[in-house]
């Protein structure tokens, strides 16, 4: 296969240029927050670091953490560095109000964030002659936005679907000959089983590639999509907070994930201590923006567990590699793409006049995740009925609902029945098989 | 009001009906009528029993969710068509019924049934004019 790049010269760049680019505009940047951002300024004055003490990446240990804690107290605009007149976009994670986060984008940061997803889907074989599906959701969500972006950028022919209404995404994709599919890993295999149902065979399927992202999926399950398919998966990563899809993303090595290093600088630190961890370690990565202007994030602790490794890649792309993330060093859960803090669960049942006496249970049936809320039931609200006991599980399932943009299925237990070890309740049951 | 039913919230566990029945027995309370409600997840245990307070402190104290429920108990003939002539007089006074279970007397030749319905008073007044005798707590303590 023919190696082709969105932006050669930068994906290709030789190490030590990376890091000399990432320097100066490390520089730059943290000029620009600390001047625009009065809430980093004075974490940074709280640790005495000024702007003077950052000459290149090598100091950047000196600057404070952001945190998404940090994201919520300066909520909404505490973070923003340009004023609102300049911006022309919101973006948005699901969840709460307490645990929303809100990013803003100027036409420039758009125009990166797009070229990252861009490269994105040139790495995965894509062009001007590929008509591209775009299954993740739109809206606030960053999926949709950011590979639509992408595709207009690579001049794809760009299929605005968005997610759900699997009949349609099939009809789409059969008579428009879609070559490539962007959605989450569980959708693309949820598609797959849909389209070998309605009797179609890889062979038949117009796919060549699929772009899947935000949420965790291991090989075996990418493995699965593929022979479904018939195409090649790729993995894609980032956060709203960073901007959105595209921090990283996969070449056909799939070894790993490119991180797009003249947008983002990386780091792993430990996360009990904030110690940068040496290159090869396992530990949280934390991401820094060097081109944002709006909303450009210094030292932001993602919480995702990961290992970075720069070794030469057959791709001839020069950008350091993550790895899957192996996990969560917080208690956010990742359920059908959505986040879900079991803090959120908590919030509902008192507002809801329950204990918080609570287990959240997810599995993945056949590449979907499921998700099961046991909540003890308050001997006040105790009915002698059937439809009594169901009605309380379906309004407490629609309040979480509300809260979290997913719906679980709430099921009513006797009081004290959830399993406590050291006195202490269980909250989360994760059966999933997430990390390889 | 005056028949009282006991409701227990029951898991889908094995062993949780005889651990009830065995805290019943310990406790010499008898049963008069069972009636189980079970959903996928759940079970709904209703009783009628000959202590009430007795069997409630006992099940309680096992950590059990229980509560009593006022029911209508009404007692109808030992012969066929007669529970479908009580409730054509429930139809008719447009009283809507959540449940029913029944159970036979040793002695007499009747049989009682317990009615639990959107109006208790309404029902045990329309089943009244309509001939029929309701049960009581202290009936049932007798039986």
């Amino acid at each position: 296969m023919e190696k082709r790049y969105y932006q050669k010269e930068i994906e290709t760049m030789p190490v030590e240029e990376i890091k000399k680019l990432q320097s100066e505009k490390l520089v730059k940047q943290v000029k620009h927050v600390y001047e625009n951002v009065p809430y980093y300024k004075n974490l940074m004055d709280e640790k005495g670091v000024t702007p003077d003490d950052i000459k290149g990446i090598e100091d950047l240990h000196k600057l404070p953490f952001l945190t998404k804690a940090d994201l919520r107290d300066a909520y909404p605009y505490g973070l923003l560095a340009k004023p609102l007149n300049e911006c022309v976009r919101i973006h948005s994670t699901s969840g709460t109000t307490g645990r929303r986060v809100v990013a803003f984008y100027t036409q420039h940061d758009v125009d990166l964030w797009e070229d990252c997803c861009a490269r994105a889907i040139v790495a995965a074989g894509g062009s001007n002659e590929d008509v591209l599906q775009v299954a993740y959701g739109y809206g606030l969500f960053t999926g949709g936005a950011g590979l639509h972006g992408g595709g207009h950028k690579v001049g794809c022919l760009t299929l605005p679907m968005s997610s759900g209404n699997t009949d349609r995404q099939i009809q789409f994709m059969m008579d428009l000959n879609s070559t490539i599919l962007c959605c989450t890993p569980s959708y693309a295999a949820y598609m797959g089983e849909s389209l070998k149902e309605q009797g179609y065979t890889p062979d038949q399927i117009p796919l060549k590639a699929g772009i899947f992202g935000a949420e965790a999926w291991t090989n075996e399950m990418r493995h699965q999509i593929e022979e479904t398919l018939g195409i090649k998966a790729y993995d894609i990563y980032g956060l709203t907070e960073t901007s959105g899809p595209g921090v990283s993303f996969e070449c056909e090595e799939q070894t790993g994930m490119h991180i797009n290093e003249d947008h983002f600088l990386a780091e792993i630190i430990d996360p009990d201590t904030g110690e940068v961890l040496p290159e090869g370690s396992k530990g949280e990565l934390v991401f820094t923006a060097l081109d944002k202007e709006a909303f450009p994030l210094l030292r932001y602790r993602t919480r995702d567990i990961c290992v970075l490794t720069r070794e030469k890649c057959s791709c001839g792309r020069t950008f350091i590699k993550m790895a899957k993330p192996m996990g969560r060093s917080d208690d956010m859960l990742i359920i059908r793409g959505v986040n879900v803090f079991p803090s959120q669960i908590e919030t509902v049942l008192l507002n809801e006049g329950y204990q918080p006496n609570y287990q959240i249970i997810i599995d993945r049936v056949k590449n979907n995740d499921t998700f099961d809320v046991l909540v003890e039931m308050n001997p006040e609200k105790f009915s002698d009925t059937v439809s009594g006991i169901t009605a309380q599980e379906k309004s407490l399932a629609n309040a979480m609902k509300i809260m979290l943009g997913i719906n679980p299925a709430v099921h009513l237990v006797a009081p004290k029945s959830i399993a406590r070890s050291e006195g202490k309740a269980v909250r989360v049951v994760d059966k999933r098989k997430l990390y390889d | 009001m005056s028949l009282k039913q006991l409701t227990i919230f029951v898991e889908n566990k094995q062993g949780t009906l005889v651990d009830i029945t065995d805290i019943l027995a310990k406790n010499n309370v008898n049963m008069r009528a069972l009636s189980i409600a079970d959903t996928e997840d759940f079970g709904i245990l209703r009783l009628i029993v000959d202590n009430n307070d007795v069997a409630t402190k006992a099940l309680h104290d096992a950590g059990y969710l229980i509560k009593m429920t006022d029911v209508v108990g009404v007692k109808i003939g030992d012969q066929p068509g007669k529970l479908s002539k009580a409730l054509e007089v429930l139809d008719e006074a447009k009283i809507n019924m959540e449940y029913l279970y029944a159970f036979m007397a040793r002695t007499e030749k009747h049989a009682y049934v317990v009615l639990r319905v959107a109006d208790n008073d309404a029902a045990e007044k329309a089943l009244e004019n309509a001939g029929f005798h309701m049960i009581t707590d202290a009936d049932v303590d007798k039986l």
